[in-house]
């Protein structure tokens, strides 16, 4: 779906996105995180033509970009730094003088597909005020809106979440996820960790202008090869494991066993009462924040 | 797409167009003092006689400022409002072609000078003839402070036409401002520093029409010719000035809407 190679965009002396290949894959839901200024936005805007690359090569939807994406772009909804609406002017009047702006909007179904956009994204009951008395969310909502409204392949969202409630939030992971399923390829950007590790199948780590990392999310939160036990009677659980034992808070230990199963049936057969056990899963922070670190360190090695 | 961006402030903008010959005629009326020959705007002590002529009249005192400072803030504010307001770069992704977008902002623009202009002619005509009376069936008189012979009448049907001449050089003079400050606002993204960039070009060139020390290029400064369409009501017609005018304004319109399309097409969208 997506494809780069080498990617480099510098502004001056700055370099804003430094060598990346990305690989997004039909039906992926793609999270690329990264803290601000790392070059995310740059790259969402390179790959809807809006920038132009320093060096390297796009390819979306089999399109090479910036070349032929007007072929593109129309099987693309996407969302760029927040929405853009006249503000004197109500959501209905927006969405209809965006759709009607540029080709693959049919003029025979536009209303009932501004309908059907605007319920996904629970605005279906907004009324005439303009989008200027609308809410932060409100207007997030009706950018979405926007780029649903001719039922596109792949989404380009960044940031989408901005400026919603808990409970927005939640409703629109919900959306994407049921676009995703219905054959949507969703790529988004985010610098909160909890929301691509909620709705996403791959990651993408940038770090300043670099990709870091990149891979199913499955496989970067493999288990750690320990488990995690809770229990009343933590001292006989570290007499039985001699060793194994590496950290204990309360009555919380962590065991370095690589089955939880067998460390089960061991407690039991020694008669230990246990409340708690699992498998430790590296999480997404883990990960990020180890992939971070290394590439700075390379940048400064390479220097 | 052109006509979809035609917004209140068009409105208001027409509006004050049309209200400035108004006022002056409300002033005309109740005093009847016309302005000394040579002096004051064109037409204005020939209206006095006759109110058939206020159109041109009203031409002649909308042309030098107001009408060019509203097209450059509109112009400026074209695509550089686009982009302050976050909607340029959904525009662009909607897909719409960069340089089709520029065409229709172009086009937007020519509708609204037709507009206004439309608009000003309407009312002053109105204004004319009930605060001056007269008759354009009659005939009007070529007013003898702009023509060398006085006493000639035009005919209603060739006053008609003059005006029409006028429109066509009026828009194409505002065309130019327009690519004027449709370059500059490809450049920025604030709208107001465009059109502002726009008038600084104009007031220049107003000020060096003026300055004997700068006669060497007074031919090529964009508004030397602007008040050439008044020779249009000479009788007979004298069209030098207006073709040299047309034809500056024409190198302009193509050298700054080239300048406009090659940096719009290569620019980074990042705001």
């Amino acid at each position: 779906m997506i494809t780069t190679n080498g990617l480099v965009k510098t502004y001056g002396q700055v370099t804003a996105v430094d060598g990346v290949d990305l690989a997004v894959r039909e039906g992926d839901r793609y999270g690329l995180l990264g803290p601000n200024g790392s070059g995310k936005t740059t790259l969402v805007r390179m790959l809807l033509g809006l920038v132009f690359a320093t060096r390297g090569t796009i390819e979306v939807l089999g399109v090479p970009v910036p070349k032929r994406v007007h072929d593109a772009l129309p099987r693309i909804g996407a969302m760029v730094e927040g929405p853009g609406m006249y503000p004197h002017l109500n959501g209905r009047a927006n969405l209809t003088l965006m759709d009607a702006a540029g080709p693959g909007g049919g003029r025979a179904d536009r209303k009932r597909r501004i309908g059907e956009a605007l319920e996904r994204v629970g605005l279906a009951g907004i009324d005439k005020r303009p989008v200027k008395a609308y809410s932060l969310g409100m207007r997030q909502r009706l950018g979405l809106a926007a780029a649903l409204l001719r039922r596109p392949q792949l989404l380009i969202l960044d940031e989408p979440t901005n400026g919603l409630d808990p409970r927005g939030i939640r409703e629109i992971r919900e959306l994407l996820a049921g676009l995703n399923a219905e054959g949507t390829t969703v790529f988004l950007s985010s610098h909160l960790l909890g929301e691509i590790d909620a709705l996403c199948t791959r990651v993408g780590v940038m770090d300043r202008g670099r990709l870091v990392l990149q891979d199913e999310l499955a496989a970067l939160r493999a288990e750690t090869g320990r488990v995690l036990v809770g229990t009343p009677e933590p001292e006989r659980v570290i007499a039985l494991l001699d060793g194994r034992v590496e950290q204990r808070d309360g009555e919380r230990l962590t065991v370095r066993h690589p089955d939880p199963g067998d460390l089960n049936a061991e407690l039991i057969k020694a008669g230990i009462r246990v409340t708690a056990l699992g498998a430790e899963r590296r999480t997404l922070e883990q990960v990020v924040l180890e992939a971070t670190t290394t590439s700075s360190d390379r940048v400064e090695g390479s220097s | 797409m052109a006509k979809l961006f035609r917004r209140p402030r068009t409105y208001v903008i027409a509006g004050l167009l049309c209200a400035l010959p108004f006022v002056v005629a409300v002033f005309l009326a109740t005093t009847r003092i016309p302005p000394p020959p040579g002096q004051g705007g064109a037409f204005l002590s020939a209206v006095l006689s006759n109110g058939a002529l206020y159109p041109a009249a009203a031409m002649a005192l909308v042309m030098p400022v107001f009408l060019p400072v509203s097209v450059a803030v509109l112009a400026g504010d074209s695509v550089a409002g686009e982009a302050s307001q976050g909607t340029l770069r959904y525009l662009l992704i909607r897909p719409v072609g960069r340089t089709r977008l520029l065409v229709a902002k172009l086009v937007a623009l020519i509708v609204f000078v037709l507009f206004a202009i439309g608009a000003v002619l309407l009312t002053s005509f109105l204004t004319g003839i009930t605060m001056f009376g007269g008759e354009p069936a009659a005939g009007v008189a070529i007013p003898a402070d702009v023509t060398s012979l006085s006493g000639v009448t035009i005919t209603p049907f060739g006053l008609v036409l003059r005006l029409l001449a006028t429109v066509v050089y009026i828009v194409i003079s505002m065309l130019s401002v327009a690519a004027i400050a449709l370059f500059l606002s490809t450049l920025t993204d604030s709208g107001l520093g465009a059109a502002m960039g726009a008038l600084a070009v104009l007031v220049t060139s107003q000020v060096l029409v003026t300055l004997d020390a700068a006669a060497a290029i007074r031919p090529y400064l964009p508004t030397r010719y602007w008040l050439a369409w008044i020779d249009f009501f000479r009788d007979p017609m004298l069209l030098r000035d207006v073709e040299r005018g047309a034809g500056i304004q024409l190198v302009f319109l193509v050298v700054l809407l080239g300048a406009a399309w090659a940096n719009f097409m290569t620019r980074d969208i990042t705001n």
